[in-house]
């Protein structure tokens, strides 16, 4: 069995097997990532790391590209 | 902090991983700096990856190449040096030669809901799924146009998720003409083959693609046009992409010649500026083999062993012939241009409507009046969709090539001492 890694998404906490990207974790908890300029709820687009439409905030630091960064056990997420 | 290599290669996916074994086993000191989280690129991803990735990971991990992760090239701060973010902090790394393998990215063209959440590119979905979402059980439209539709179509289904429909943009003519051609490559023949037997209980529609994505907040469904029917399907997700289009930013910052979208090459796999080469998907889309060909020349030619370089020609030449039969198979059909309306975001990043780009005369004159490309993408998504819409060609590009901190941005580089008598 794989392991499993404790995070939490805007204070709910979830779990994710390891190896699960932010973004992944985000998507599977029926979050989106961020609100755009004109106000619309905007979530993952490439997988990639290139359309930054997946930003968050993850333990207190903005704008994160959550599909390039693995879920860690006591990660803090904060969608934006 | 500063490194040095005889050979520095961008972008640790086929292409990279071909130059910089082939490098290193000619004796050279090889470094891969790749922005993501492991190597083998977007193409080789996760653990559910092919007999030749592992091969190659295997030669890679052989080989004397240092491997540097999560690492994003951004400027250029001296000549022969190139700086890059890692963990925040940054480095700056100075080569000899340096071979660029930068890949490649989805081409996205705007219609109206492309932007709600769960809305994403195909190779998107697919990168996704393979980095932990659930599929199981979800349904879903794959659209837009290239070989990786059927295949992320394929994927998708073997996970557990409901494709409801798979729809290119292309004729159903082209295709055919194209799979013909496919009968003297075995290895992408068998994969076609494969790819339908899986999917033969999934209705493929051809000339066909998404006029529209609706939902409250998030897709709910999704209307597909072909010729003068329309018909909306409830689903979970869109996965969505027009084909690919080469990362060129980092050859456009160091000065080499594109031509026609693509990075400019010699025989050698040189770009127009010495030193600097280039191969894979920059060079013109071509699949996973024509990379780790490039590669490979790539690699031998930077090395200084052109007679090994040499020996790839020929086997370059014919899947340089696969390469133009894709772009022509794929090429994207003119009533796509129609699909934004007035309100549809084309910059996702700034939030720019259709409606504040139509009568503008320039992506430059674009930037300065509505602000389209100037988000932290810095136009990778809306660079080739205002490129197809309005036909602007997107040059200019300028560090940082990537967002990145005050901090790294300012730092002074240390020279060595041939930079300095320069």
């Amino acid at each position: 069995m794989p392991e499993r890694v404790a995070l939490t998404i805007n204070g709910k906490r979830y779990e994710a097997l390891e190896g699960t990207t932010v973004a992944a974790a985000i998507m599977n908890a029926g979050a989106t990532c961020r609100t755009s300029v004109a106000q619309q709820a905007r979530g993952p687009l490439c997988g990639m790391g290139i359309c930054f439409e997946c930003r968050a905030t993850v333990n207190g630091k903005p704008h994160q590209r959550t599909c390039q960064m693995i879920c860690e056990n006591g990660m803090e997420v904060e969608t934006q | 902090m500063m490194q040095r290599f005889d050979i520095v290669v961008a972008g640790g996916g086929p292409a990279g991983m071909a130059a910089a074994v082939s490098a290193a086993e000619c004796g050279k000191q090889v470094a891969i700096v790749d922005d993501n989280l492991a190597p083998g690129g977007q193409i080789w991803r996760g653990k559910d990856i092919p007999a030749t990735a592992k091969e190659w990971q295997a030669r890679v991990n052989t080989a004397n190449v240092t491997y540097l992760q999560e690492a994003r090239i951004f400027a250029q701060p001296a000549p022969a040096m190139v700086r890059a973010e890692q963990n925040g902090n940054y480095l700056d790394i100075a080569y000899q030669k340096l071979i660029l393998a930068t890949g490649a990215r989805e081409r996205f063209l705007p219609f109206p809901g492309w932007t709600l959440p769960n809305v994403l590119g195909t190779g998107g979905l697919q990168a996704l799924v393979k980095s932990g979402l659930s599929i199981e059980g979800k349904s879903v439209v794959v659209a837009g146009s290239g070989p990786l539709l059927l295949a992320v179509a394929a994927y998708l289904r073997a996970h557990g998720a409901k494709v409801l429909a798979v729809c290119e943009q292309a004729p159903f003519l082209r295709l055919l003409t194209f799979a013909t051609s496919l009968v003297t490559d075995r290895e992408k023949l068998r994969q076609a083959i494969a790819y339908k037997l899986q999917m033969l209980a999934v209705p493929f529609h051809t000339s066909c693609w998404p006029v529209s994505a609706q939902g409250r907040g998030k897709l709910e469904s999704v209307t597909l046009r072909k010729g003068n029917r329309t018909r909306t399907i409830v689903c979970d997700y869109l996965a969505c992409g027009f084909h690919l289009v080469p990362n060129t930013e980092l050859a456009e910052l160091l000065g080499c010649r594109i031509a026609d979208g693509k990075v400019a090459v010699d025989e050698w796999q040189q770009t127009s500026v010495l030193n600097v080469y280039c191969a894979g998907e920059p060079t013109g889309i071509g699949g996973v083999e024509l990379a780790l060909i490039e590669g490979q020349i790539a690699g031998y030619a930077s090395a200084g062993e052109q007679d090994k370089a040499r020996a790839f020609f020929h086997e370059r030449a014919n899947r340089r012939d696969f390469a133009r039969k894709l772009e022509e198979t794929f090429a994207l059909d003119p009533a796509l241009k129609e699909l934004a309306s007035d309100d549809t975001f084309v910059c996702r990043c700034e939030d720019v409507p259709y409606r504040a780009l139509k009568h503008e005369d320039s992506w430059r004159a674009a930037k300065l009046h509505t602000r389209c490309g100037m988000g932290p993408c810095q136009g990778r998504i809306c660079g080739p969709a205002t490129e197809f819409l309005f036909g602007w060609s997107t040059g200019s590009v300028r560090p940082p090539i990537f967002p990145t901190t005050l901090s790294c941005l300012g730092a002074t580089p240390e020279l060595t001492e041939l930079q300095e008598t320069r």
